[in-house]
């Protein structure tokens, strides 16, 4: 016991105990996240990753300030049931722009990983005003107040260059052409478009809530949804590449 | 002011303080007229608000106390400061109350979704982590707040440090509380579990926990005893790690230092491992070894018996804090973070169940030789309830951290049925059971109003758990294995709606077991109240004895 | 030193220390408790060596081996095929006809089908595939683009006005929006449309002049008796399925604003198997030509 009797010394001595509970609850914390950030394996290699254009952008904040993380996971697990109800397992590149990350932690509705053009706008916009009307057996609240609520395209710039700060890549154009693409990507019509999808492949300009005019958060956020899981190419991923 | 002896002067701490929250009212009425969204605004004048009421507080204690400091000691005998825990106990049942109901209305919107009105102030997302916040930091921190000033206190035997300082901190916290709930309601949230508040309610929290901090410490420093309580080892963790977890998880950068948005640094699968390593240890350090303070004074203080063993709680203590840390992967099992993390988490989580087993058995085996005490105390039997879910949640969370369990528990009801018990059960049960003791030392009756009604609650809250606990747990492994099932001929059984369709009666179970608890917590504060209001007062010898050590 | 004393309850000895009247018991750790933990301790060590586990300058330690949950649930994918056995192998190459001949692939198809229109189409078309508005009811035999198992599986892979290239496209123009027909020819030629399924026309409306706008306008694609016409996927007027509502107020809306719902292409998110079995799925709900 002469071990525990050495003990005393921490108990008389606040700050010695202080510093002891320091670095005991220091090490796991370090040797788990250090190597994050800088082993290779830890974000696959994989065609088609971009930044997500300003609508969608806006779209990911409404998501975000809804809570819709609270019932819905963004991450399909490498496990059978999942990767057949839901598609391809996530990968780690596919929220490495993703600030913050939104894989959840509780499917009160289903993973939404992969639910990018799997159904129509209209339907989302039916869906996310009155989900019983559509799926009678759903407990899903409804939002209809999101297209109510019309996006003021001069504040995003903003957003995105908070973002190049922490680490995503825009460029000055894209920062720069920010409120001309929000409005490009609700208006399939306008000139813009074909600038926009030089700058954001695969970016799709539709009107996204069928109120054309007014580019409201309801565009934003099922121009979100509907691109969430198309980015990345899996034709051309390997899937040997990335064992881990 | 007139009658105020010449001698009278201001303090350095009364004087400075006072001035530091002019300057910050001033500067939160600036940024009021800048703000770029309205919440802010909204948040920037309530902080001006705040500071000037802060001043007026300064200057009238200051006008009301004599014109010597006020005494550490009083004819050799500590000075407790009781103020502030007085106003943090109030503060939890107050809270504690506000955040079973939304809990309660959460439960019924998910049973019956009408109930959202289909309003951004009311719906399932905002509420969720109104609830979960307002139980976690607004309840169990205000009781942790009310217990460790109290502990320390007594434990040390010297007066708190500090005389503005530890009403800041009591006050600080319960602004922070109502900051982050009311900017949930409006939509301010960072989306990260259990630390959703924005960078301008983070910034506040971390200016309000290292003066907390600081006071706790400041007290063990100037102790009268010559060792430090165990109770005070675990409070100590407590703060300092929460402090760590806070500033590692919550790096952000505002979009305006006007406006409510910010982005976190981290990103991805590195956000997701920050956001666990903070989530698991919220619970390992908030919910555990803060509470684990509690036990470690209440337990043996209520059944007036010795703490079971010394060794033990050496032991537990710096294997629990040691262990703990290195759990959070259990929570994302299976995900896109890299195999090699989630071995980790899962190993650890299995080595951390003896070291919590050590608290359970050192907070049950300090019973021994008062076992029947638990038939004449409800109080004491609450406590000793919350130990036992406490050993009931520390089996079953090393058990859900086996990967194969939790790739069936994971994103179900089980999980909120893990909660749960750990949340009702332990942090609950433990935290009534602090507040029955605390009240009537705190105001100086001889016991509580009525213990029969402790009773009540007693039964009432262990049915409601009951229910509670084991509708998840049927709900989350019924919704697991529907999830997985497949026919015969090798094809998924079920579709995601039939899944949810299944939930219904599992989810009014849950809202009857919410309601029985939220009825249980009403006679409480009713207990309270009149024990407070029309308690008979407590003759003075009769006060908890001071036994100085040796 | 401190003065330690014996607990009179369970005989051993207190630390003898004493903080507000709390003392506490010097017990020896229990040996169950310290030898569970070293059980758990030695299960983990041995986890590491088996499984990969620790970070290093440039890697991790793999593991035995060489264990990947993603590795592993590609084995499982590739047991769920073995498990599923011939009858899948068959129906990945058998045409649509074959399967329909053949009892045991039309019902493993079938059971196919089922498990995969639960997650993708019931949340358009219904848990029982009985539709909502704006969403066709897939039980009965009223088609708007064909009944057929070919014109069913077409439907399936390219979907409607869904972006793809080989989706099924027309639309029905916006008459009133786009000033074709004034607000009194609409409100004639949907009394008209009503008439056609026998409901009742808005009081003094002239049905004859409807019946010439009709005819001028929109006999194209809905036929002269109002029948529809598959190919363009124009609805069959003269019965009261109406994708939505045969009020008079819906059918004012779709003659003003036109349109037409969409739905979605399935190739590529659902491999072909899957696509065949949903189609004979669909066809067999009932309704199927
Ligand atoms: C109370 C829980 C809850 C909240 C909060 C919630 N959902 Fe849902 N969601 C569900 C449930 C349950 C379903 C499945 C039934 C249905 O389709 O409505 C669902 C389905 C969906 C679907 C269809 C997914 C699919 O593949 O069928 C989408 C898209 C969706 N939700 C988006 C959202 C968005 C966006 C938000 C936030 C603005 C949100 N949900 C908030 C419960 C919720
Ligand atoms: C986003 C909603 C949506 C989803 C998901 C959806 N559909 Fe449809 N489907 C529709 C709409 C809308 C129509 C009618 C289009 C029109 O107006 O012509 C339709 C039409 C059809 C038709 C043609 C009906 C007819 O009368 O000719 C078939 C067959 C069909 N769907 C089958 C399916 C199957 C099988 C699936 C799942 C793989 C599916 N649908 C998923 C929206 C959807
Ligand atoms: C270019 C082809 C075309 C012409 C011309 C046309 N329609 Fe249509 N019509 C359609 C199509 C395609 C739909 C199905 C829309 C959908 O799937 O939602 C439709 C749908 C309708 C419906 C709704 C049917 C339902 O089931 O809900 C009505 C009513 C209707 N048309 C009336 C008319 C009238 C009256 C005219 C002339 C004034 C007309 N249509 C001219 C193609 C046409
Ligand atoms: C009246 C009592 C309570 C009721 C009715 C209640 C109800 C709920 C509901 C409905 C949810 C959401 C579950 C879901 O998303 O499916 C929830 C989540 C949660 N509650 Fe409670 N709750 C109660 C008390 C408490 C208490 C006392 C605590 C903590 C001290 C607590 C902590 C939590 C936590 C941490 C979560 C989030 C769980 C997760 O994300 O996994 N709850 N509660
Ligand atoms: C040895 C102790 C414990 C271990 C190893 C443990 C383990 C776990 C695991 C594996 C999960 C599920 C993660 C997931 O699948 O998403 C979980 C969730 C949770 N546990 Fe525990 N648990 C322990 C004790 C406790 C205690 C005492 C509480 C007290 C309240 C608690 C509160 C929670 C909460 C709040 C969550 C939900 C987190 C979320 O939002 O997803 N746990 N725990
Ligand atoms: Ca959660
Ligand atoms: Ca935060
Ligand atoms: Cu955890």
């Amino acid at each position: 016991m002469s071990l525990l009797s050495r003990h005393a010394v921490f108990e008389r001595n606040s700050i010695l105990l202080a510093v002891g509970i320091l670095v005991v609850i220091l090490i796991g914390g370090v040797v788990e996240i250090a190597p994050l950030f800088y082993l290779r394996s830890t974000i696959e290699k994989v065609e088609g990753m971009r930044p997500y254009t300003p609508l969608e952008l806006v779209g990911r904040d409404v998501y975000v300030r809804e809570g819709c993380y609270t019932c819905h996971s963004q991450m399909v697990r490498p496990l059978r049931d999942e990767v057949e109800r839901y598609g391809h397992y996530s990968l780690a590149a596919e929220s490495m722009y993703d600030h913050p990350f939104q894989w959840g932690s509780k499917r009160t509705g289903p993973d939404l990983a992969r639910v990018g053009g799997k159904y129509s706008d209209e339907w989302h916009v039916t869906h996310l005003a009155n989900p019983r009307s559509i799926v009678p057996q759903s407990i899903m609240p409804g939002y209809g107040f999101l297209a109510h609520n019309e996006i003021d395209a001069k504040k995003i710039a903003n957003n995105m260059r908070t973002l190049r700060a922490v680490g995503v890549p825009y460029t000055d154009e894209q920062i720069k052409s920010a409120a001309l693409d929000l409005k490009a990507q609700a208006t399939p019509d306008s000139s813009d478009v074909a600038d926009l999808q030089k700058r954001y492949p695969r970016a799709v300009a539709r009107n996204f809530d069928g109120d054309a005019g007014h580019v409201t958060e309801m565009d934003a956020l099922v121009a979100y949804l509907q691109m969430l899981g198309t980015l990345v190419d899996f034709k051309l991923y390997s899937d040997k590449a990335d064992l881990r | 002011m007139a009658h105020a002896t010449a001698r009278k002067s201001m303090t350095f701490g009364e004087g400075g303080s006072a001035l530091v929250f002019a300057v910050t009212a001033l500067l939160c009425l600036v940024g009021a007229a800048r703000a770029q969204d309205a919440t802010f605004a909204f948040h920037a004048y309530l902080s001006a608000a705040a500071s000037v009421l802060a001043v007026f507080m300064i200057f009238s204690s200051y006008s009301r106390r004599p014109s010597e400091p006020i005494p550490a000691e009083i004819d050799g005998k500590p000075n407790y400061n009781f103020g502030p825990i007085k106003f943090a106990t109030t503060a939890a049942m107050f809270w504690g109350i506000a955040g079973f109901v939304v809990g309660l209305w959460a439960a019924l919107e998910l049973a019956w979704p009408a109930l959202n009105f289909d309003l951004p102030w009311t719906n399932f997302g905002r509420i969720r982590p109104l609830h979960t916040s307002a139980v976690i930091f607004a309840f169990g921190g205000n009781v942790l707040l009310a217990s460790s000033l109290y502990v320390v206190q007594r434990t040390c035997r010297v007066r708190v440090a500090g005389e503005i300082a530890p009403w800041f901190v009591v006050l600080g916290y319960n602004f922070f509380i109502v900051i982050a709930g009311t900017g949930y309601l409006l939509g301010v949230t960072q989306s990260k579990e259990y630390a959703e508040p924005e960078w301008y309610a983070d910034l506040w929290l971390t200016i309000v926990w290292v003066v907390y901090l600081l006071v706790f410490l400041a007290t063990l420093i100037k102790r009268k005893e010559p060792h430090i309580f165990v109770a005070n080892w675990f409070y100590l963790a407590f703060i300092i790690t929460i402090a760590v977890l806070h500033l590692g998880n919550n790096p952000a950068l505002p979009v305006s230092v006007f406006g409510s948005k910010s982005y976190i640094a981290w990103s991805g699968v590195q956000d997701a491992m920050f956001q666990w390593w903070y989530g698991h240890n919220a619970v390992g350090f908030f919910l555990t070894s803060g509470f684990l303070g509690i036990m470690y004074y209440f337990v043996p203080k209520r059944a007036d018996r010795p703490i079971y063993s010394y060794r033990l709680s050496i032991v537990h203590f710096w294997s629990l804090i040691f262990l703990y840390i290195w759990a959070g992967p259990h929570h994302l099992h299976y995900t896109a973070l890299p195999d090699w993390a989630q071995t980790l988490g899962m190993t650890f989580s299995i080595m951390l169940w003896m070291p919590s087993w050590g608290g359970m058995i050192n907070g049950l085996m300090t019973l021994s030789g008062a076992w029947d005490k638990l038939r004449t105390d409800p109080v004491l039997r609450m406590m000793v309830v919350s130990v036992a879910f406490y050993g009931m949640s520390t089996f079953e969370g090393p058990m859900m951290s086996v990967k194969a369990v939790n790739s069936l528990s994971h994103y179900t009801d089980w999980t909120i049925g893990h909660v749960h018990s750990g949340a009702l059960g332990w942090v609950g049960f433990v935290s009534f059971g602090a507040v029955y003791c605390l009240v009537p030392w705190l105001w100086q009756k001889k016991g509580l109003y009525s213990l029969k009604l402790v009773n009540w609650h007693f039964w009432v809250s262990t049915i409601g758990i009951v229910l509670y606990v084991s509708a998840m747990w049927v709900s989350g492994i019924l919704q697991g294995l529907m999830w997985r099932a497949y026919t015969s001929l090798g094809f998924l059984e079920y579709s995601f709606i039939e899944t949810v369709e299944a939930m219904h009666p599992f989810y009014v179970i849950r809202a009857l077991g919410g309601l029985l608890f939220v009825i249980g917590s009403l006679l409480m504060a009713w207990n309270l109240w009149m024990t407070v209001k029309s308690g008979e007062p407590e003759a003075v010898a009769a006060r908890p004895a001071l036994q100085p050590a040796e | 030193m401190e003065k330690q004393e014996i607990d009179v309850v369970t005989g051993t000895a207190t630390t003898g220390h004493q903080w507000d009247g709390i003392k506490e018991l010097n017990t020896p750790l229990p040996r169950w408790w310290v030898w569970v933990f070293y059980a758990t301790v030695v299960w983990s060590v041995l986890y590491w060596l088996v499984y990969p586990a620790w970070p290093l300058v440039s890697g991790y330690t793999r593991g035995l081996f060489g264990y990947s949950s993603r590795a592993n649930v590609a084995a499982e994918i590739t047991a769920l095929h073995t498990l599923r056995g011939e009858k899948a192998v068959a129906l990945a190459s058998a045409s649509l006809e074959e399967i329909e001949k053949n009892p045991a692939l039309l019902a493993f198809a079938r059971a196919q089908g089922k498990a995969a229109f639960g997650d993708n189409c019931a949340p358009c078309h219904g848990v029982g595939a009985t539709g909502a508005k704006g969403y066709p009811n897939l039980n009965d035999d009223d088609w708007l683009w064909g009944g057929t198992l070919p014109a069913i599986y077409q439907t399936i892979q390219y979907g409607i006005r869904s972006g793809n290239p080989e989706a099924r496209e027309n639309q029905m123009p916006a008459f009133g929006k786009d000033g074709v027909l004034t607000r009194d020819q609409v409100l004639q030629v949907a009394s008209f449309v009503r008439s056609l399924s026998g409901q009742a026309a808005r009081p003094g409306a002239d049905l004859g002049a409807g019946k010439k706008i009709f005819a001028d306008n929109c006999a194209v694609c809905h036929g002269e008796d109002g029948k529809g016409n598959q190919e363009l996927g124009a609805p069959n007027l003269t019965d009261r399925i109406y994708l939505r509502g045969s009020d008079e107020a819906a059918i004012i809306d779709i003659i003003n604003n036109g349109g037409g719902g969409v739905m979605p292409a399935w190739t590529g998110r659902l491999d072909p198997a899957t696509l065949k079995s949903l189609a004979v799925y669909v066809h067999t709900l009932g309704g199927g030509k």
